[in-house]
């Protein structure tokens, strides 16, 4: 079906569609209409779910993770201070390997209180074991939110997945969507580990330091198996539906002497970015990064690179950038842009990339 | 690319009329991306939505700052903001009023009164003339999208016959 949508409804139709057992959630801006959504389709009988309105995000994890051990399919939503408030159930959730599928509206952190958009909510998350994928479009909000169920729960992975969309500039924009019937597109989840009433367990106990590490070594690698997984799923989907996504998304980039690395809308941003600069003879590329764990090994070959961060880790640097750095061994022009919604048009990126200083760092409105 | 900037008060349904728009181009087979601007809103308040309609898909996240149209919901706002900001030379404005206002004068003005067919015909919610749909109609009488595609828009968010009804009004009367 074609119809319009925000990115926010476009997750709640994918969410219908992968009809999870069970929905904890508590709203807060600009994740609300995600949730809100959900209750709708509860309400009108469309969905069956049980929706379970709890009292706080740390509420909302912690039933998820009560639901899915005993093995059936559960979906929340938040943002920016609410992941902050679960962020120890959010840790939960990934040790005891639980297939959790949370939609995190990027948002600014306070104070200064700021409800647009930013990335260092989800970053702040990177190391707890889930895994994370950032959207664009409001198609691919509602095509990795079907993905992430799979993937999720997939026997080789059996880990968490947070889809991240940018608050407001995709959360509340409206375009065009294309709604499928999936079909056996997600199979039934089937969870090994799930609690077995007849054969009572015990779940999260004391673990001797004998032991954690193999456990906490397990997570690592289910999360170099997801990589598979990951490929196996996108390229799934393409099959049955059409549209084909990648660890990136690469544009004009084969020929490119220079490319622009980024997260989220500034993403598609870079791409208008990347004509202007063509048209004045600089061979621009533009490259969104879709998945931030598993991180994908990225072709940057030996073209000058410039990451644009709309996030921050104060002490170190732009959280993109540091990762290529890490991951690469290559040096880039980090930008600092889009914090807490800043306005960055394809004029403003256009322009980073003609005052490229490589092995520098640049916060856009300030130095750059 | 054709960008539209709509300003409008907070609770005047100006993010339903950015809807509507998008819905229509995109019936019209249109690529379109409505973006309201999310402040520190509060009813009352002017408030400012971003509209793009293109034959490609559009990449294009930032706001709208030189529009080929401007539409004014609530020709009030012409006193707090300038609605003229970084208007095309060649841009268009809609204004909803029974003349031209004084202000919007040596600018390409149409001019159509919303409130008045709107009150016109009881479309009315909570006390306040509802406007997002008749503005559809004098949009698709500017060549923005077609009759057809503005109807069909309208009637797929809501029910009530007298939305559609504003919108043919709207368009008959525009000038």
């Amino acid at each position: 079906m074609l119809t319009i949508s925000t990115g926010n409804n476009a997750v709640a139709a994918a969410v219908k569609q992968a009809n999870p057992a069970v929905v904890a959630a508590y709203p807060i801006t600009p994740q609300t209409e995600i949730v809100e959504q959900i209750a709708n389709f509860v309400t009108n009988g469309s969905l069956k779910s049980k929706y379970i309105p709890v009292e706080s995000e740390h509420s909302a994890m912690a039933a998820c993770i009560g639901a899915s051990i005993t093995g059936v399919r559960t979906f929340t939503a938040t943002s920016s201070h609410g992941l902050l408030y679960m962020h120890e159930m959010v840790n939960w959730a990934a040790g005891a390997r639980l297939p959790i599928v949370m939609a995190n509206v990027n948002r600014a952190l306070g104070p200064g209180w700021n409800v647009w958009a930013e990335h260092t909510d989800s970053l702040q998350a990177r190391d707890t074991g889930w895994l994370q994928v950032y959207v664009a479009t409001v198609q691919e909000a509602y095509d990795a939110t079907l993905m992430a169920f799979r993937i999720a729960e997939d026997r080789r992975v059996y880990l968490p997945v947070m889809i991240n969309l940018d608050g407001f500039s995709l959360s509340h924009i409206t375009q065009q969507l294309e709604e499928n019937e999936i079909g056996d597109f997600i199979p039934p989840l089937v969870l090994d580990h799930a609690i077995d009433t007849k054969n009572p367990a015990g779940y999260g106990c004391m673990t001797s330091s004998s032991d954690y590490f193999r456990i906490r070594y397990d997570i690592e690698r289910s999360m170099r198996d997801s990589v598979g997984v990951i490929r196996e799923t996108e390229e799934a989907f393409s099959k049955s539906f059409g549209r084909s996504y990648s660890w990136t998304e690469d544009y004009q980039t084969e020929d490119a002497e220079i490319l622009i690395l980024s997260m989220g809308t500034l993403g598609k941003e870079a791409e208008v970015a990347v004509d202007i600069l063509r048209e004045e003879g600089i061979k621009a590329g533009a490259m969104r990064v879709r998945w931030i764990r598993p991180f994908p090994n990225l072709n940057l070959g030996d073209r000058e690179l410039v990451v644009i961060d709309r996030n921050y880790s104060f002490g170190f640097g732009g959280i993109l950038a540091a990762s290529v750095r890490a991951k690469t061994g290559r040096e880039c022009y980090n930008v600092i842009a889009g914090i807490g919604g800043q306005e960055v048009t394809y004029m403003d990126i256009a322009g980073f990339v003609r005052n490229r200083r490589i092995g520098e760092e640049s916060w856009f409105g300030v130095d750059a | 690319m054709y960008e539209i900037r709509l300003h409008s008060r907070g609770g005047q349904g100006g993010v339903t009329a950015a809807k509507l728009m998008a819905l229509a181009a995109f019936r019209d087979g249109k690529y379109a991306t409505a973006a309201p601007f999310y402040g520190a809103e509060r009813r009352g308040a002017p408030i400012v939505s971003f509209i793009r309609i293109d034959d490609k898909p559009i990449k294009i996240y930032s706001q709208i700052h030189n529009p080929d149209l401007v539409v004014v919901l609530d020709p009030s706002i012409l006193d707090l903001v300038n609605v003229f900001d970084g208007l095309k030379p060649d841009g268009k404005v809609l204004i909803n009023a029974p003349e031209v206002p004084e202000k919007a004068s040596g600018y390409n003005v149409y001019y159509v009164d919303l409130t008045g067919i709107a009150l016109k015909i009881n479309l009315i919610v909570a006390g306040n003339p509802i406007l997002n749909t008749p503005v559809i109609g004098a949009l698709a009488k500017m060549g923005l999208f077609s009759r057809e595609s503005a109807i069909d828009a309208i009637k797929e968010m809501f029910s009530d016959e007298r939305n559609h009804k504003a919108a043919l009004m709207a368009y008959e009367e525009l000038i």
